[in-house]
């Protein structure tokens, strides 16, 4: 791959001023993320669709432990907020406060995602699957497992990448622009959660 | 760009193996070769199983000649085609032409190779992310291919997998699910590729409005894959779900099939699929013209030594029909009683899209006026594109007016209406596009007579299929019958010319003989070419040698200083100035 690097050198594009003002990974990044967001609004549609469309509709109040929701949400939105005091830090160049502060990132999502298998685990047991729901109209359950679990593996990988990302940091190999890639997409999924967050737990 | 000459320099010393050059590359040229060999493949394979059904259709219950003998009892016993068979047949042809032949020819190999060179990059923005794109196409082609070996063979529901039909066919509709998420994913990928190298990999000069045509579309069909074809991979998880677990998003309550009541979760809605599909697949209709546009601009230009006309509208058209293209999806729903306030909307977004496709096609129309046109072969795909794309578009006027749409829908008028569109439109801008640029790829131009041969034969055998297609729609003839409506009494006066129709077919596919021989021919012993055998003004033939430089592309980076089509400028010496001249 050495030539391959040296055909791609830092910054191509030699038209004056770069668009937007972005390094191209960043604009991919961009790119992706409207993709991906396309995907879940094809998710939430779907569900809009079914339920407009249902007769009757569960009660949230009565399926969901509202408290546990809040936590966990509250917690995401946190991490949100440490991994931009990563970004902020990888900027500044202090790299330790960085690692530090993805680290919490992490934790956060771990911590998310537990809580996350808990409500499911809790769910399943009241009989709750994805053919079957106790509470009535079958597509409920099915839409919110499909949906939170989608949103579930982003978390997931959003973890991997994070580690990778405080592994990478604590090894000097990581950039500022690559924190601030992995802020995106955390960023990106925690926004997710709060649209999935409106259409399943408050309306 | 001093890494680019010490990369060139470097090369020539260190060759890479064969596997890294040819299979697992991440040259765009080398890419962009992979796959048009096998959306050629693919093209190939999708109209054999046409001509097949061709056979049906003709001749209902007769044993297929010669070759019935290689199918086995469960499709064809004694080579007499079974309903199911049939019913492969189109799902499959439908599917591979589009997914797997047209898009990837069109978006993957012609954008893959040119829009790079076209911009004077080194290279698309992420190569690994380039071959990546590749391999999954090339995974969904083998699940797609695969899915004909599985019991009761591949998926029966047509292209569309409409629900419930779809949620509770056999197995190889599951196999198609998978196929079309890995051929989604492939898509994506391609998409984030193109849209980052435009945007960020353009050379000096290269400002969006000296972009040649043709990368112009292909960076609008970037765009509309990147919005389009995630609602489609969130419908197929949902079916594949519906298939694999019980769930029942596309499956109602109290579903009855063949008198019996399914034992269904229930409670979800066949519709839903329908609007997530064509929320993908209108957008999709332009992935398959808008590069097609795009490579028969290019030839127009060269060939008639003249700016296209009208440049910049073409390009705000093409921007506004890709908009809009996703506003008008639930005109393919008309007859799902979706309400006069609904269909009125999507009527009037119809109608507006019509505008920008036709002023596209009369700025193609007008370049050509007071021209001295050169006839190359090229140019007479290009030139017979034009027609046949006015009679694509204008014969689906009434259907995108819900009141002439209803007794048309799903006769055999849509058959010839989209496939006036894509075959003798969108093929033929393909066949153009590969006599333009093969010397590109080569270093060697195809034969001009075999090249003639092949233009007139598959212009006018496309034509013989096609349109008799419209006199049978009318006359009422549904589409996907496996009799091809023998049995309709009122229409015993065109059910005949299923016998024309399927000789045509026939006749088309000897056509294409002359093409395959000059194509493989001309790899090695074509006439060799200079440089620029067009004497075109676009970067692709000015800026790199023929064939360009593995890896790179550009001894030096070139600067542009020119207008894509400055072709006859006044008082210039030669009748073509290239966009790196200063």
């Amino acid at each position: 791959m050495a030539n391959q690097a040296a055909v791609r050198p830092e910054i191509s594009w030699e038209g004056g001023t770069s668009p937007f003002q972005v390094s191209w990974q960043k604009l991919m990044m961009w790119f992706f993320l409207v993709s991906d967001a396309l995907l879940f609004a094809g998710f939430l549609v779907a569900y809009g669709y079914v339920r407009l469309s249902s007769d009757s509709w569960p009660d949230q109040g009565e399926v969901f432990t509202m408290a546990l929701i809040g936590v966990m949400t509250f917690v995401l939105i946190t991490s949100s907020a440490t991994m931009a005091s990563a970004v902020g830090g990888a900027r500044d160049g202090d790299l330790i406060r960085a690692r530090k502060f993805v680290i919490m990132t992490a934790v956060g999502g771990v911590l998310f995602l537990g809580m996350q298998a808990f409500e499911w685990t809790t769910l399943i047991s009241e009989g709750a699957t994805l053919t079957q729901n106790p509470w009535g109209v079958k597509g409920f359950s099915a839409f919110f497992f499909v949906i939170t679990g989608f949103h579930g593996i982003h978390v997931l990988i959003g973890i991997v990448i994070l580690v990778i990302t405080a592994v990478r940091l604590g090894r000097g190999q990581t950039t500022a622009a690559g924190v601030e890639l992995t802020g995106l997409y955390w960023h990106f999924v925690d926004l997710i959660w709060v649209f999935i967050f409106t259409c399943f737990y408050l309306i | 760009m001093t890494n680019t000459e010490h990369d060139v320099s470097g090369h020539a010393h260190h060759e890479l193996s064969f596997i890294r050059k040819w299979i697992f590359s991440t040259d765009h040229k080398v890419i962009g070769i992979q796959y048009g060999l096998t959306a050629l493949l693919f093209l190939l394979f999708g109209f054999g199983l046409m001509l097949l059904m061709r056979w049906q259709l003709a001749y209902p219950g007769d044993p297929v000649p010669l070759i019935g003998w290689l199918f086995s009892d469960e499709q064809m016993p004694g080579g007499v085609m079974l309903p199911e068979f049939y019913n492969q047949l189109g799902a499959m042809h439908g599917t591979i032409m589009v997914f797997l032949g047209v898009v990837p020819l069109a978006v993957g190999a012609f954008g893959n190779y040119i829009v790079p060179l076209q911009i004077g990059a080194p290279d698309m923005a992420f190569p690994k992310l380039n071959m990546a794109s590749y391999w999954a196409y090339f995974l969904g082609g083998v699940v797609m291919l695969a899915s004909f070996l599985v019991p009761a063979g591949a998926a029966k529901a047509g292209w569309t997998s409409y629900p419930p039909l779809a949620d509770i066919e056999t197995m190889g509709q599951t196999m198609w699910l998978f196929g079309m998420v890995f051929l989604i994913t492939s898509s994506l990928l391609g998409a984030i590729n193109f849209l980052t190298t435009i945007i960020q990999l353009r050379t000096e000069g290269m400002t969006y409005m000296r972009m040649p045509f043709f990368t112009w579309v292909q960076f609008v069909t970037a765009f509309l894959l990147l919005l389009a074809f995630p609602p489609l991979e969130a419908a197929s998880v949902l079916q594949l779900f519906d298939r694999l677990v019980g769930t029942s998003f596309f499956l109602p309550s109290g579903l009855v099939v063949s008198g019996e009541v399914l034992d269904v979760s229930g409670g979800g809605s066949p519709l839903l699929w329908q609007h997530l599909f064509w929320f993908l697949a209108h957008p999709e209709v332009y992935v398959l013209i808008l590069p097609a546009m795009g490579i028969v601009g290019e030839i127009i230009a060269n060939n008639t030594r003249k700016p296209l006309w009208g440049y910049k509208l073409m390009i705000y058209s093409i921007i506004f029909l890709g908009f809009m293209s996703f506003i008008v999806w639930a005109h393919h729903m008309f007859i799902t009683g979706m309400g006069t306030a609904l269909s009125a909307f999507f009527q009037i977004t119809t109608m507006i899209i019509s505008v920008p496709s036709v002023v596209l096609l009369s700025g193609l129309f007008l370049s050509l006026w007071g021209s001295s046109l050169r006839f190359t072969t090229p140019m007479l795909f290009a030139l017979a594109f034009l027609p046949m794309f006015g009679i694509g578009g204008l014969t689906g006027l009434p259907l995108g007016l819900a009141p002439t749409d209803i007794p048309l829908h799903d006769t055999m008028y849509i058959i010839g209406h989209f496939h006036y569109l894509v075959a003798p439109g969108t093929i033929l801008a393909l066949f153009g596009g590969i006599y333009y640029w093969f010397p590109k790829v080569t270093g060697r131009r195809m034969n001009d007579v075999l090249g003639k041969i092949h233009f007139w034969g598959t212009f006018i055998f496309m034509n013989g299929i096609f349109m008799p297609m419209f006199i049978q729609g009318l006359a009422g003839v549904s589409r996907r019958l496996y009799d091809g409506g023998a049995t309709y009494e009122f229409a015993s006066n065109v059910i005949h010319y299923n016998e024309f129709m399927s000789i045509s077919a026939w006749l088309l596919a000897v056509a294409q003989l002359p093409f395959i021989f000059n194509f493989f021919w001309s790899i090695w012993k074509g006439k060799e070419t200079n440089e620029n055998p067009w004497e075109a003004t676009t970067l692709e033939w000015t800026a790199t040698p023929t064939p360009p430089i593995p890896h790179g592309n550009f001894a030096t980076t070139p600067i542009v200083y020119r207008d894509p089509y400055e072709y006859s400028v006044p008082g210039e010496e030669t009748d073509f100035l290239p966009q790196n001249q200063p």
